[in-house]
């Protein structure tokens, strides 16, 4: 916790918002990639204490969030399955499908097992060789090293009933979907830290040159995202246009060359839906067909043909910025963690959650 | 309490009594001889007194004045963890309640539910166990009851205690005396049950194991209510939920606000380093030996003083206080400066974790 600390200093704090406060001179919309960043803002009260100029956005890099719901349809279809075991990370179980939740697929019997780990559905696989195990595997580019991992010490091991549902989406493609948008407001962005850690610096610089924005790769503690914020206002102040590295205690510019091995022998970049944002071209990545054993979609052929019932959910909107959590009619009323309508409600990183945990005012209306 | 757990383990005092059995079976609860000999070879002789000696379904007790009452069913699971296992959970955790009413507590009623295939050797340590926490506590287990169901449609064991204790003299809890103004004190280092449980159950790990921290409070109470006396106003342990829970509760009971300062909640370093790898937010994290108290304005110091004095207190706090601004709402100033709301916990964060 020592190496923690340092960024949760309240005097470094400090003087980190009084260099913003004196560096702003005009307002800015800048965008907070993931929903780490986003609980991290609000948690720590970081919202409260910025100059009114900069207005924060809350970006889509909550996995759970867009993650689409014909996936979790499915990932409920399964875990109903005879003889299937249906592993994944805790946050998906109260995302709302079409029809119920996983964890209301495990209360009316469905073997739903919570992991931390991938790995650990693999030894769920290895203890129990007559049923089939499926991992949900959600997440950026963060998560995609283990989930191959996964696969790849599944095949090592020889296990025939171990499969990974996958839906895996990507950072860049995303924000280039967000600066396309005609509607766009966003002057730049705080890039996610630990998706670089593993990916690198480098894709960034395309979508900075292209949209003639400053990206500036952040980490997650209150000292980390002032740091920043700071940088951006900065360049923003300044007319530059690159990609800087706040974030370089962690971040290296070729990120984790292992990770990024293990990720592109198992998977492919492909097109992909995001839940309530749609399709953005080369946005995902899909298991190779090398690796279809171990893929949950065409081992136990399933199909994604089915209606979608739309509840009025209006996470579109937050995913892309567009709308603020606490702006929406449903927020805190007819949509709560306990009883939500979309995933950014109960995922630990979607921004309506950080809003109905943490916020003390309401956002001013726009 | 891991020491004291080491010596029954080994205690030859204590060896496993000579049963027919070396696992439950459905005949251990059918009220015919199985049970019989469990409990004469077994817990009627473990838990001797005369009340229980008197093997007939109820018993009549001599109390003075007002009494406290309270009941609990304990469920934990896995049901040996490290600092603790199922049975002095249930006794500490029932022990606790009555303390939180501003209680002596007195005598419990101990009653299981077991699954056929329990092993025997499980089911003696748990009631060593118990025996060793009541002695402890300085309770009396006077009834008792042991039902056994069919492999499958239970989890091993589940204990209900019921407890019932003696109003301490001056002592007055009830919310409705909480004024703004009034301070917040956590009597200990803070989610230490929860994340032994956790951690026990994800097999994983850390620098130095994490011990749940079941265990009595009620003598550091019975001090601060026979010092204090009515500056005390309120008693809550913060078992599941966590802190954060009990404070939202007691904010709409009292419709007052509640202002904490997270620096000052005492959190163990490797416990924070175990929430924060886990995601897990300590303040909503079970506690089993720690109690939040509610004292006058002004009695603070002399409250930190009187139970930093004991072991199980020494890392006492002041974390806040109430407020009239924002009514039923708990909000906390962050290390950083900044302030949030602290609501209380939606769904389960962790489940059956006493």
């Amino acid at each position: 916790m020592k190496h923690l600390e340092e960024y949760r200093d309240a005097e470094l704090s400090k003087i980190l918002i009084e260099k913003i406060k004196a560096t702003v001179t005009q307002p800015w919309a800048i965008m907070e990639i993931c929903g780490g960043q986003t609980h991290s803002l609000v948690r720590n009260g970081i919202l409260g204490l910025l100059p009114k100029e900069i207005q924060m956005v809350h970006g889509p890099g909550c996995p759970v969030c867009v993650t689409p719901q014909h996936m979790i349809d499915r990932a409920i279809e399964l875990a109903q399955t005879p003889g299937v075991i249906l592993a994944s990370f805790g946050d998906m179980l109260r995302v709302p499908g079409n029809e119920g939740s996983l964890l209301k697929a495990k209360a009316n019997g469905g073997d739903v097992r919570v992991v931390y780990s991938p790995l650990e559905a693999v030894e769920i696989a290895k203890r129990e060789p007559q049923r089939e195990v499926v991992f949900f595997a959600v997440g950026f580019e963060t998560t995609a090293p283990a989930n191959a991992l996964a696969i790849l010490q599944a095949d090592s091991l020889g296990l025939k009933n171990f499969s990974l549902l996958a839906s895996h989406v990507l950072v860049p493609p995303a924000m280039e979907a967000i600066l396309g948008a005609g509607d766009n407001i966003i002057q730049g962005f705080l890039a996610a830290g630990h998706v670089c850690t593993v990916m690198g610096t480098e894709e960034y610089h395309a979508v900075a040159e292209r949209f003639q924005v400053p990206v500036v790769i952040t980490g997650f503690e209150p000292v980390d995202l002032l740091r920043g914020i700071l940088k951006l206002m900065e360049m923003l102040e300044s007319d530059d246009h690159s990609v800087q590295n706040a974030y370089a205690r962690v971040v290296r510019l070729d990120g984790n060359p292992q990770a990024r091995k293990n990720l592109s022998s198992v998977f492919e970049v492909i097109d992909k839906d995001w839940r309530g944002i749609g399709q953005i071209p080369g946005s995902g990545l899909g298991i190779r067909q090398e690796f279809a054993k171990y893929d949950a979609i065409q081992k136990f052929q399933l199909r994604f043909d089915e209606e979608i019932h739309h509840n009025g959910c209006r996470a579109g909107e937050v995913l892309r910025g567009a709308l603020k959590p606490d702006q929406c009619p449903f927020f805190g009323k007819q949509c709560t963690p306990l009883n939500p309508r979309g995933a950014p409600m109960v995922s630990s990183e979607g921004a309506c959650s950080a809003y109905y945990h943490y916020q003390i005012e309401p956002s001013h209306a726009e | 309490m891991q020491n004291d757990l080491n010596f029954y383990r080994f205690s030859l005092n204590c060896p496993l009594p000579e049963l027919d059995m070396d696992t439950i079976v459905l005949g251990h609860g059918s009220g015919g001889l199985l049970t019989n000999q469990l409990l004469d070879k077994g817990v009627f002789d473990l838990f001797k007194n005369a009340d229980l000696q008197q093997r007939h379904d109820g018993v009549l007790l001599p109390t003075n004045g007002q009494v406290a009452f309270t009941t609990d069913s304990f469920v934990v699971s896995p049901i040996f963890f490290p600092g603790g296992n199922i049975g002095d959970l249930a006794v500490n955790g029932t022990v606790n309640d009555l303390a939180m009413c501003g209680a002596r507590p007195k005598y419990l009623s101990l009653a299981f539910i077991l699954e056929e295939g329990l092993a025997m050797k499980d089911f003696w340590e748990i009631l060593l166990t118990i025996r060793n926490a009541a002695e402890k506590a300085g309770v009396q287990i006077v009834t008792g009851d042991t039902k056994v169901v069919d492999r499958g449609k239970g989890d091993k064991i589940f204990i209900n205690t019921t407890g019932i204790g003696e109003r301490i003299d001056g002592a007055d809890i009830d919310h409705r005396r909480i004024t703004p103004g009034d301070k917040i004190i956590v009597s200990h280092g803070i989610a230490h049950h929860g994340m032994a449980i956790m951690l026990e159950r994800e097999g994983l790990k850390f620098e130095a194991p994490i011990q749940s921290d079941s265990r009595p409070v009620h003598v550091p109470v019975q001090r601060l209510l026979e010092e204090l006396g009515g500056q005390v106003k309120l008693l809550r342990d913060p078992t599941r939920g966590g802190v954060a829970t009990v404070l939202n509760e007691i904010a709409s009971q009292c419709s007052l606000g509640v202002d904490l300062v997270e620096k000052s909640i005492p959190v163990d370093p490797v416990v924070a380093s175990a929430c924060e790898v886990l995601g897990l937010d300590p303040l909503y994290v079970a506690n089993e030996g720690v109690f939040i108290a509610v004292v006058e304005d002004g009695a603070e110091s002399r409250a930190l003083g009187i139970l930093r004095s004991f072991e199980e207190c020494r890392q006492a706090e002041v974390i806040g206080m109430f407020t009239e601004d924002h009514p039923r709402k708990v909000l906390m100033s962050s290390g950083i400066g900044g302030r949030r709301v602290v609501n209380m916990l939606a769904g389960e964060q962790l489940p059956r974790i006493c």
